[in-house]
């Protein structure tokens, strides 16, 4: 996790900064009208701005598009044009979910909803074919492929929803 | 006076101003001290009519009013209570060593009590209007020490807002009994106007916020003006009025309302110099040059220890706390309020601060700027102090 710091800007409005991993803090501020910059620090003074861009609200939209969600759309996108009919999906398993502590196996996943969960996600690293014995918890990562509509009803059921 | 000479002449002083302002933009500093020397040069070389000086007296005076109006604006009651919580040695410390000065030296230049204690507040308050612009010009607004410099810029705003009034009060003068009641009246009422801005001002954003910009922008004004009004009929300080009324609005009609007004302050508060500017005399100034000097140089300095001893509590690095001394010392706008109020009072006190507020507005930027090349030097002499 980015451990992300908030700092209040009197008169002008809120900044969150991180130390980023390569060695340089990189932050947002935004302003109370509404625009964002963003902005990182320069690698001989890491108090100082090296370059900042400041953004309207749409263009901060588009930005946070095209950073977040990207990666997993777009292997979607490979991946139901390889094979019609497949997709995969990453679930989180949240603080909610009914599977937390059960083994892998009471999900029934594949009898109800003809999906099968190829892989487990936890701290980082990928636990590929797990067996049914598998223990989940909360905050796992499901990777489940299937039919789409199998794989929308999987995401319900570890939700605890279905 | 027709009307056509009237236009012609406010016209010309205002193009003046744009000119200045252009020219200012160009060498990338602020115009507020341009404004002031286009004011002393205009009164040196023309005589403005009765009627346009008139105008742009009253102009002068809605400026003050809306800037202050606009101070209150920036601020949310909660944003000063957790500064005031946060940064109050910083604030403690900033204003021992940059109101004593300007004390002291009042003494000595022989002023009486209360002209030492207005140039106090004129060596104190740096300009947040100033400082505010040169970290978004720069691009410092992410930079770690900037949040320190906008503290203290907040915390000298919240101690003008109690010092206003109380020199309002002393100014009225009269008997020892008199002055008393008035700074006990000046004090309560601001307290309790303080009090109910903080408390019910939600309700009055509420019922100023209508849907309609233009009607908006006529309901805040009229209120500004109507509040200043009776604020200056009660003997406080009309800006003190508009202040709280600023104060006391918050939320989304803060918001529009400073996109709205704030076109109209530019105007008037570019009136507000110039008038300044105007009043000088300037044959008073060769007098008040080696003190005002004097001052700058040393106000700088304890401005700049202030700056460099909060960002370096921050945790910020040698040239941070460079930047942040050097963000902090212009003074502007409200020195010039300031020394207005006592212009009766002490004469000098004009021209001292006019060229006070040059000095230090036009180094603290140049200062602020060269953090690269000047900081390492600095940085230099400090460690061969240390060893040696």
């Amino acid at each position: 996790m980015v451990k992300l710091e908030e700092t209040q800007l009197p008169g002008v409005g809120v900044r969150h900064d991180f130390d980023g991993r390569f060695g340089k803090r990189v932050g947002v501020i935004t302003h109370r009208d509404g625009r964002r910059e963003i902005f990182v620090a320069r690698r001989d003074d890491p108090d100082a701005c090296a370059q900042s861009i400041v953004l309207s609200d749409e263009e901060a939209e588009a930005v946070a598009d095209l950073l977040g969600g990207s990666t997993i759309t777009r292997h979607m996108n490979t991946l139901t044009q390889d094979i019609e009919g497949l997709a995969m999906d990453w679930v989180p398993l949240a603080e909610g979910t009914p599977f937390a502590g059960r083994p892998l196996g009471e999900t029934q996943m594949r009898t109800r909803t003809g999906t099968s969960i190829v892989a487990v996600m936890r701290s980082g690293q990928a636990i590929p074919a797990p067996g049914p014995e598998f223990g989940l918890e909360a905050g796992d990562t499901v990777v489940v492929v299937g039919t789409p509509g199998g794989v929308v009803r999987a995401a319900r059921l570890l939700g605890g929803e279905g | 006076m027709s009307l056509g000479q009237l236009f012609l002449e406010i016209g010309a002083v205002i193009l003046a101003l744009a000119f200045v302002g252009r020219a200012a933009g160009r060498l990338g500093i602020t115009p507020i001290p341009l404004y002031l020397l286009t004011g002393i040069v205009l009164g040196a070389v023309m005589r403005l009519g009765d009627a346009p000086g008139e105008f742009i007296h009253v102009g002068a005076e809605i400026g003050a009013v809306l800037l202050l109006f606009t101070l209150g604006l920036e601020y949310t009651s909660q944003e000063l209570r957790d500064n005031l919580r946060a940064n109050r040695q910083v604030g403690l410390l900033d204003l021992a060593l940059n109101f004593t000065p300007g004390v002291v030296a009042g003494v000595v230049l022989g002023f009486p009590p209360l002209g030492a204690v207005l140039l106090g507040g004129v060596t104190y308050l740096t300009s947040s209007g100033i400082a505010s612009k040169v970290l978004s010009d720069l691009g410092r607004l992410g930079n770690r020490e900037t949040p320190v410099v906008l503290a203290v810029c907040v915390l000298e705003d919240v101690a003008m807002a109690v010092y206003l009034p109380v020199v309002a009060a002393l100014l009225i003068g009269g008997t020892m009994a008199a002055v008393g009641v008035n700074l006990v009246v000046a004090l309560d009422a601001f307290a309790l106007a303080f009090f109910l801005a903080l408390r019910y001002g939600h309700v009055l954003s509420r019922v100023v916020n209508v849907r309609n910009n233009e009607t908006l922008l006529l309901s805040v004004f009229g209120l500004v003006l109507v509040v200043a009004g009776v604020a200056d009929l009660l003997r406080v300080s009309a800006a003190i009025g508009a202040f709280l009324v600023g104060i006391a609005l918050s939320g989304e009609v803060a918001d529009r309302t400073r996109g709205l007004i704030e076109p109209l302050r530019d105007l008037f508060a570019a009136v507000f110099f110039v008038f300044f500017g105007l009043q000088l005399d300037l044959g008073t100034v060769p007098g008040v040059l080696l003190p005002a000097v004097l001052l700058a140089v040393i106000t700088s300095v304890t401005k700049f220890v202030t700056g460099w001893w909060g960002a370096a509590r921050a945790g910020v690095q040698t040239r941070g706390r460079f930047r942040a001394g050097a963000t902090l010392i212009p003074r502007g706008e409200f020195s010039i309020l300031i020394a207005g109020l006592g212009l009766g009072l002490v004469p000098t006190l004009g021209p001292l601060a006019a060229v006070y507020v040059l000095l230090t507005a036009i180094l603290g930027p140049l200062l602020a700027r060269f953090d690269g090349q000047l900081a390492p030097l600095l940085d230099r002499r400090l460690r061969e102090a240390r060893t040696g």
